[in-house]
């Protein structure tokens, strides 16, 4: 099963085209005065370009020289541009990666049925998809691309919805049940469907991730706005220092250029961070979906990160799908070899998971029958029977199936039940396993032993779970006994046996009661409800439209461990926010000593102690300084993008390290990298 | 000079090891438990009786604050008046006069806010009657009003969600009775018996060894310089404050100063703990704070001890210290840490002239004050301490990768913005304020005011920025102190340093009981491994890098222009 690797280079040159000419475009107050930050550095740049005309027309150098404040106006120009190009670029990725998905379901060619009155009639006309609208029915049949999303009402066909999921391994989808839902793109490979439109056109979930991505419909989650409220009071605070410092300037007969107040202002205000923070967010939207995850709303993935309790279904999730057989356990005086060899021929016509697994095991175990005999009569497992097998041409009957069903057999034959086999039952069960008795000609021959297999893995991602402080619940059909055996062995936290539907829910209410948030995944339309109750629902693409209504996220993939890829993405997305707001703020000590004495020394020389980096003039610590504050934005583009690393070390541990590399390293970073500028700007001034 | 700082250190360990049982005893007043003042009982009744409180009454955040802001606007007003009219008042045998409007408007916000700037000396601009009826009245009241917005905080903390915040009017009146009265009355006897005075005769005439005949000012002061340390008010009965030899007369009152006056503040970080139920929390509160006195304690200690090289260069010797403006009784030693400790928390009382003290020991009195959360004043150090802790738990709980929980409650959008306005407020109303007074200077020293603005600053550049920056700082954290060497008794800085006052006293107090207010009412998240830990040693060091850094950002240059200014011309 090759996957298709959706992943795009970080600075895709078109991409990067795309990005360069819409920081331009983005340099629009209008759109500039959404982000504080960057808009004041947006006025401050105005100011210089004014300072550096009236320069140019009336020759007056009272404000420093000509090409010093154009250069203070290029980088400051340049700082904004650059917090732009990280938007424009995030944004861009973002869409080229919605593009991908959609650019299969253009306009695709759609055999759509017309009604009339109340009636269906057979007429079936050729129309573009665009013209399909909620409601309508559609007909698609081998080889046809599906033209929209929609639900399955009559028939049964295979898919491939490789261009959605990258799975090649075809799918079935059938109406009714919860397998009924198809999406526009994919490609019915057999059979033929009759469709009913479950979106209208430009309201799929894709369109609406895609809308999100693009900002037009991007609503700022609730973090980012207290994230935004906090950058936009030290901005103030800023204004404050740099305001007030002219009357201080004046006490000490200082005077202060207007490149030099603006550059001091510049180079305080969380330029990081402010230029960083839209990237960020549409980065995460972004790695949601590269996940093929379509999140319904930038809140829901972060809400994700927050996720106490994970709800898992154990079929497929926990476990591989389906039992298998692991034990043969004849009954006393039965010969193995013989057991064996009855348990496969009760299998061979077994089409079911478990009966290829019996085979499979008697395989392991040398023993190969190929074919059953001719004239052999196929006895079909029915919920009455709850039994399966087959009768012999030589009249050999044998029957495989529950403990209970089985024992009736032979009782009411007269046959005893050993007690051996008996034990071993009990002893199968409380392992979590599943006993299939088999008997031949009525006489209990032995059990075989099936087990659920829990998928190689997912204990140690269940580790990671818990330590992220994540609550791992399994939902499961099973029995307490069974489940609770499962549960240990996979090494979830809490279990809820026997589950119906309602259950789900209840344990969802109960969880959310005590304060915590829920996560779970589900498919079918009796999901539904338990999904919407949900903080983050995540509904599978082959699930019910009901249960994709009901959720906040879409896996295109179907694959139910996704939930811990969301969890990790959500808390990837407070992370960088948070370290880069550190880093950012951090920055600004180096500053203040760049620039300070800078401003001061001409009329204060004894606070050429403060400059502790030893800068060459008062022109070149005030250029070293706005030139590290702008290029640090595009150098921490690919960071933003990618995000900082989330580690499940604890949270004490994870705030040291954080604060470690991005607080203490944001205060040295700094001092080096100005440095550094200010020696190459020596070899110019 | 070891056993200068052994003083020192002595004196610190003495007012930790009272604080601790002190901390507990009032977790169990406020917690209504049984305790050794339950006497105060039927006292407490009469007074509820009588004034129709309903002492069962819950108030939730709202109305605990309008409580609060409505009868301290009334004690504002009463108290205004009766500066003005205290020469038609009895009580003064000295023949005082009233106080100007300007004036008055000063004095009655300044001890109103527990701030106790004082733009007049209390030998000439106050009466034995406003003494007692105004400043030493609202030396209690304003402490009581601090500690009660502190327990509504911890009633806020304490349950898992509540609307309910205590009963403004119990958690006061208890303040009183249960802390801040017993606690009075013994210091006040330690005072007496050490020779401050406690008569209601007028000025005394005595004759020096010289022949001179001196006339000393008296009064009932022993009392009042009781409350003015254990309320972290400051205010002085006399001018000189605790450098004057009655207020404050040898070694051992002036240690018994120091120890109450960082008394409460340290008890009521430990009650936290012991009301809440979490000792943990209060430990690292109590050891990132101590850190922070550290961090300014012992720089001010250094450059005390070693004097001044301006001096050294006349080549004087100075074998006890820097001791210009300094008690010989005293020394460089425990006028340092006085001066360090009257100003991390806001008492403001002084036993040295600030304004002679070493360059360093002055910015890290100015620094006290900025970050004023350091202990900080009864009850509103801790509110302070927890603005600065929003902060952190918000960039912290972003760093971890949660949605950021401060005791279980989630910490969102609203809880930021009051935190960050109140931050912000402090770095706006000191920069602004000093610019203004400096704008003045620079450029209209000649205005044709009562004072002119060229005529406030006893010293010019560096130093003199400094005082006008030390003045506006001390406003803004209720402090109290002076620089001195400012013409401040006049209409400019009555007016400015009053509207700082009242402005940075009482949005500090609502931001913190709304912040509380609003999570309490929030769903209870239980806490999981995910969470971060705010009762963490590491949480604390973020805690302490946010109070650092931000200060640092905000002042930086303020700083650079005065002490960091003088302190590098000087060396």
């Amino acid at each position: 099963m090759a996957k298709k690797k959706r992943s795009i280079r970080l600075f895709e040159p078109a991409l990067v085209g795309t990005a360069v000419k819409q920081s331009f475009v983005k340099l629009s107050p209008r759109l500039m005065v959404k982000n504080p930050v960057m808009f004041t550095v947006e006025i401050g740049t105005a100011v210089m370009l004014a300072v550096t005309l009236y320069q140019l027309f009336t020759g007056d150098n009272s404000q420093g020289a000509l090409w010093y404040n154009i250069t203070i106006f290029i980088i400051l120009l340049l700082t904004v541009l650059f917090a732009n190009f990280a938007e424009a670029l995030a944004e861009a990725r973002g869409k080229a990666q919605a593009e991908s998905l959609r650019k299969t379901r253009q306009d695709t060619p759609a055999k759509k049925v017309f009604t009339v009155g109340d009636m269906y009639v057979n007429e079936v006309k050729v129309v573009p998809s665009s013209q399909l609208s909620k409601g309508d029915f559609f007909i698609c049949e081998a080889g046809d691309v599906i033209p929209m999303d929609g639900e399955i009402v009559e028939g049964i066909a295979t898919i491939d919805e490789s261009a959605i999921t990258g799975e090649s391994a075809p799918v079935i989808r059938e109406s009714g049940g919860d397998k009924s839902s198809v999406t526009g793109g994919t490609k019915v490979l057999s059979d033929k469907i009759k469709v009913k439109v479950t979106t209208e056109p430009g309201e799929s979930f894709l369109d609406k991730m895609i809308a999100l991505v693009e900002g037009a419909s991007r609503q700022k989650t609730p973090n980012e706005i207290a994230l935004t409220i906090l950058l936009a009071a030290f901005t103030l605070i800023f204004i404050i220092v740099c305001v007030t410092l002219k009357p201080f300037a004046d006490y000490a007969n200082t005077p202060i250029t207007i490149a030099a107040f603006i550059s001091l202002f510049v180079c305080l205000i969380p330029t990081t961070i402010g230029g960083l923070l839209s990237a960020i967010g549409i980065a995460g939207m972004d790695r949601a979906l590269r996940a093929n995850v379509i999140a319904k709303s930038g809140k829901a993935v972060e809400t994700a990160g927050d996720i106490d309790v994970l709800l898992l279904d154990k079929t497929g999730t926990i476990t591989i799908g389906n039992r298998k057989a692991t034990s043969f356990w004849p009954a006393d005086k039965v010969d193995m070899t013989d057991f064996i060899s009855h348990c496969v021929f009760a299998s061979l016509a077994d089409v079911t998971p478990e009966g290829k697994s019996i085979v499979e095991l008697a395989g392991e175990k040398n023993i190969h029958v190929k074919q059953l005999p001719a004239d052999t009569r196929m006895i079909e497992f029915s919920a009455e029977t709850r039994s399966s097998g087959v009768d012999l041409p030589d009249g050999m009957k044998i029957r495989k199936g529950a403990f209970d069903a089985i024992k009736k057999i032979a009782l009411n034959n007269g046959k005893p039940f050993p007690d051996e086999t008996e034990s071993r039952i009990k002893q199968i069960a409380s392992n979590g396993g599943t006993p299939l008795v088999v008997s031949v000609n009525n006489v209990i021959q032995g059990v075989i032993e099936l087990q659920d297999i829990i998928k190689p893995g997912i204990k140690e991602r269940f580790d990671r779970l818990r330590k992220m402080g994540v609550k791992t619940v399994m939902v499961t059909g099973d029995n307490p006994l069974t489940a609770k055996y499962i549960a240990e062995k996979a090494g979830v936290d809490d279990f809820i046996a026997e589950a119906k539907p309602e259950d789900k829910m209840n344990y969802i209410r109960k969880e959310q009661q005590s304060g915590k948030l829920v996560a779970m995944m589900g498919d079918g339309t009796n999901d539904a409800p338990a999904l919407a109750q949900a903080d983050v629902g995540v509904a599978m693409n082959s699930g019910t439209q009901a249960a994709k209504e009901a959720g906040n996220m879409v896996d295109l993939d179907n694959d139910p461990t996704k939930l811990i890829e969301i969890v990790e993405i959500g808390k990837q997305l407070l992370i960088t926010r948070g370290t880069l707001t550190t880093f950012s703020i951090a920055n600004d000590v180096a500053k203040y000593f760049a620039i300070v004495p800078a401003l001061f020394i001409a009329s204060i020389p004894a606070l050429q102690a403060l400059n502790i980096m030893g800068l060459k003039s008062p022109e070149s610590a005030i250029l070293s300084a706005i030139i590290f504050n702008a290029i640090i934005i595009p150098m921490l583009i690919p960071l933003a993008l990618k995000g900082v690393k989330y580690r499940p070390i604890g949270a004490s541990a994870l705030l040291r390290r954080n604060l470690l590399i991005y607080g203490f390293g944001g205060v040295i970073v700094p001092f080096i990298g100005i440095k550094l500028i200010d020696m190459a700007l020596g070899l110019f001034m | 000079m070891n056993s200068e700082i052994l003083g020192v250190v002595i004196t610190f360990l003495v007012t930790v090891l009272l604080a601790y049982p002190l901390g507990k005893y009032i977790a169990k007043v406020f917690k209504g438990e049984r305790t050794l003042t339950d006497f105060m009982n039927p006292v407490e009744k009469f007074f509820f009786r009588v004034c129709g409180i309903n002492p069962h009454e819950t108030m939730n955040w709202k109305q605990f604050l309008k409580a609060m802001l409505t009868i301290n606007m009334l004690w504002l007003v009463y108290a205004f008046f009766l500066l003005i009219f205290q020469h038609k008042l009895p009580l003064n045998p000295d023949g005082n006069p009233g106080q100007t409007p300007d004036l008055a408007f000063n004095t009655a916000i300044s001890f109103l806010v527990n701030c106790n700037l004082q733009h007049y000396s209390g030998e000439s601009g106050l009466t034995y009657f406003t003494q007692l009826f105004v400043i030493t009245f609202l030396q209690f009241v304003s402490a009581a009003t601090g500690i009660a917005a502190l327990v509504a905080v911890f009633n806020g903390l304490k349950e898992k969600t509540t609307q309910n915040l205590g009963n403004f009017w119990v958690i006061f009146t208890k303040s009183i009775t249960r802390v801040l009265l017993p606690l009075c009355i013994i210091a006040a006897i330690f005072l007496a018996f050490n020779g401050s005075p406690t008569s209601y005769d007028g000025k005394d005439n005595l004759v020096t060894l010289q022949g001179d005949s001196v006339q000393v000012s008296r009064g009932p002061a022993a009392g009042m310089i009781a409350i003015k340390h254990l309320g972290t008010n400051g205010g002085g009965w006399f001018g000189a404050n605790s450098a004057h030899p009655l207020e404050n007369p040898n070694y051992f009152t002036n240690m018994l100063e120091m120890v109450i006056q960082v008394l409460i503040p340290i008890a009521l970080i430990f009650a936290l703990g012991f009301y809440i139920n979490r000792r943990k929390l209060s430990k690292v509160i109590f050891g990132v704070m101590t850190i922070g006195l550290l961090c300014l304690l012992i720089p001010t200690i250094i450059s005390e001890i070693n004097g001044s090289p301006a001096i050294e260069k006349l080549g004087v010797l100075q074998s006890t210290g820097a001791m210009e403006g300094k008690e010989v009784r005293f020394g460089p030693a425990a006028s340092g840490y006085w001066s360090i400790v009257t100003t991390i928390i806001s008492t403001g009382s002084v036993n040295s002239m600030h304004d002679s003290s070493m360059p360093m020991s002055g910015m890290m009195q100015l620094l006290g004050m900025m970050i004023n959360a350091f202990y900080g004043g009864c009850g509103v150090g801790i509110l302070n301490y927890l603005i600065y802790l929003i902060i952190a738990v918000f960039i912290a709980g972003l760093m971890v990768g949660r949605t950021p929980e401060f005791m279980g409650h989630k910490v969102e959008a609203r809880e930021v913005k009051i935190a960050a306005l109140v931050m912000l407020l402090s770095a706006f109303l000191v920069k602004t304020f000093t610019a203004l007074a400096a704008y003045m200077v620079a450029h209209h020293p000649d205005i044709a005011w009562q004072v002119k603005p060229g005529a406030w600053l006893n010293n010019p550049s560096y130093h003199g920025f400094s005082e006008m920056l030390y003045e506006f700082t001390s406003s803004n954290a209720n402090n109290g102190s002076g620089f001195e060497g400012l013409g401040d008794n006049n209409i400019f800085w009555n007016v400015t340093t009053g509207i700082v006052l009242i402005l940075a006293r009482f949005l500090p107090i609502i931001g913190p009981v709304a912040i509380i207010g609003l999570l309490a009412k929030k769903k209870f998240v239980p806490e999981s491994p995910g969470t971060l830990r705010t009762d963490s040693w590491t949480f604390g060091m973020m805690t302490f890098a946010v109070i650092v850094v931000f200060n640092a950002l905000s002042f930086f240059p303020a700083l650079a222009l005065g002490p960091l200014a003088e302190y590098f011309s000087m060396y």
